[in-house]
């Protein structure tokens, strides 16, 4: 009983933050932001989520705190690895026939993956005819992304992952150790764009060859799902590729039958011809 | 005293999880109506084999957890690697990325949380053999929520020790030898009210 008059005033959170601050988290799924306001009541030591929307909405500096609750960013370098040795092996043989080529990471957290395929770009020599976006919700996670460093003890992590996903150089070639953190060299995002857009509720804004959006669609509901998937297929050219992460799949989207397997087990799409 | 009758199950095991689960399972009839949900602790490589091995023991149908799916009843459910697996209160299942908890992902007490919230009194929650103590916070959630806990008997158990944080968390809940686990789910997956 209790519980559910905590369900009324997350909703009614929800509505605040979407009318005062336009992020729309209503479609989002609520396990997972109920967990984490939980978190955030501690950090904020509001009692309740109705004094935590009074404190938001009252305090200049309470909201960008909140958002980083209500977004999960947790990632890594090259992150499961099969990912991007397929990308590596099978996908970009079809992207090198491609005069220029746009890249865009949908919800691309603190920039790990950003980097992942901009080291890899360079390792196949694509690096000079690719435009990479990275776009997220959080403007904490693109400053993030935009700086490019990581900590130090996340290293050994990245390195590991690189291999394994065929890197053909040494990870330490791109980063330096600065302030028990590795900063990554400002060379690699030369052709980057880190930008806020949203795929709830923002348009499209380029014609896509390949787009990577791991670990973003298991936070929506199905509507959105599907709406994001739409925004998503309307982005991509002819045959190009969408990449999700290793549990995401299309099937239950209304936007399956517009793309075809490319590589099951990794979870990368083509969308088809005739779309 | 009137209660909800049982609408699912949630199990969580580490170390040792597979002779447990697998002592368990077989012993399910056709027909069992609760889902089960399960979360098990081993390294990523080793859980992505889990449905398999697990559907080698039941008639009952056993499939990895995807996000958004309808849980069905008389099913099994099992936590795909390095994902949280969630139930959300429309009785759907939903994964997610966020930190590990306790080092676990997926976390047993993300599961029982989640669960107790979406299922209140009509959830049965057991903690297996295991050598850690993830599960004991979310068996207290169940319990606080009117579910039913129940612990592995620690004596039994190949790990005692998540069996023996659970039952500190939790002193409430029962004390079952797996045999006994099994005999229970069958009486409570078999009533029809
Ligand atoms: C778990 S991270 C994914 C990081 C990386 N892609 C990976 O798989 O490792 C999810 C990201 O999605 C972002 N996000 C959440 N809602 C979004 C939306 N509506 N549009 C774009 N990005 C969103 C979050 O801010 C977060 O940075």
């Amino acid at each position: 009983m209790t519980d559910r008059i905590v369900d009324l005033e997350i909703r009614l959170l929800l509505e605040a933050v979407f009318e005062q601050f336009h992020y729309d988290f209503r479609g989002y799924s609520m396990a997972s932001i109920k967990r984490r306001l939980h978190q955030a009541l501690a950090h904020f030591r509001c009692d309740t989520v109705s004094e935590l929307q009074s404190r938001v909405l009252h305090e200049a500096d309470a909201f960008p705190q909140l958002l980083s609750y209500l977004t999960v960013q947790v990632s890594e370098l090259f992150r499961d690895p099969a990912y991007f040795k397929t990308l590596r092996e099978q996908v970009l043989p079809h992207l090198r026939t491609y005069p220029s080529l746009k890249i865009w990471v949908a919800g691309c957290g603190d920039g790990e993956e950003v980097y992942s395929l901009a080291i890899m770009l360079r390792e196949e020599g694509l690096e000079d005819r690719t435009l990479i976006y990275g776009t997220d919700v959080n403007p904490r996670a693109l400053k993030k992304a935009e700086a490019g460093v990581y900590a130090a003890d996340r290293i050994p992590l990245f390195t590991r992952n690189h291999q394994l996903s065929g890197g053909k150089s040494s990870l330490s070639d791109y980063y330096t150790a600065a302030y028990g953190g590795a900063a990554f060299d400002k060379s690699l995002t030369r052709n980057v764009v880190f930008s806020d857009h949203s795929l709830v509720s923002d348009a499209v804004f380029a014609e896509m060859h390949l787009i990577s959006c791991r670990n973003v669609l298991i936070y929506f509901d199905r509507p959105l799902q599907n709406r994001a998937v739409e925004l998503m297929k309307q982005s991509l050219i002819r045959r190009g590729f969408l990449g999700l992460g290793a549990r995401e799949t299309l099937r239950f989207t209304e936007h399956a039958e517009a793309f075809t397997d490319f590589a099951r087990d990794v979870r990368i799409y083509q969308k088809r011809g005739d779309q | 005293m009137s209660r909800r009758s049982h609408e699912a199950v949630v199990i969580g095991a580490s170390s040792g999880a597979i002779e447990a689960i697998t002592t368990i399972l077989p012993r399910l009839p056709e027909g069992f109506r609760l889902p089960v949900l399960i979360v098990v602790h081993l390294p990523p490589d080793h859980l992505s084999t889990l449905p398999e091995l697990f559907q080698s023991r039941t008639s009952l149908p056993v499939k990895e957890a995807e996000d958004t799916e309808p849980i069905h009843p008389g099913t099994i459910y099992v936590a795909p690697p390095d994902y949280h697996l969630l139930v959300e209160i429309e009785g759907t299942l939903s994964l997610s990325s966020e930190e590990p908890v306790q080092y676990s992902r997926p976390s047993i007490d993300v599961l029982f949380e989640t669960a107790a919230d979406a299922y209140e009194s009509a959830l049965i929650g057991i903690v297996l053999t295991g050598a850690n103590s993830d599960g004991a916070n979310g068996l207290r959630e169940i319990w606080n929520a009117g579910g039913t806990p129940v612990v592995q008997s620690p004596d039994e158990a190949q790990a005692p020790l998540m069996p023996e944080a659970a039952l500190a968390h939790c002193p409430a809940a029962q004390v079952m030898t797996l045999n006994q686990i099994a005999e229970f789910l069958i009486v409570e997956g078999g009533r029809h009210d």
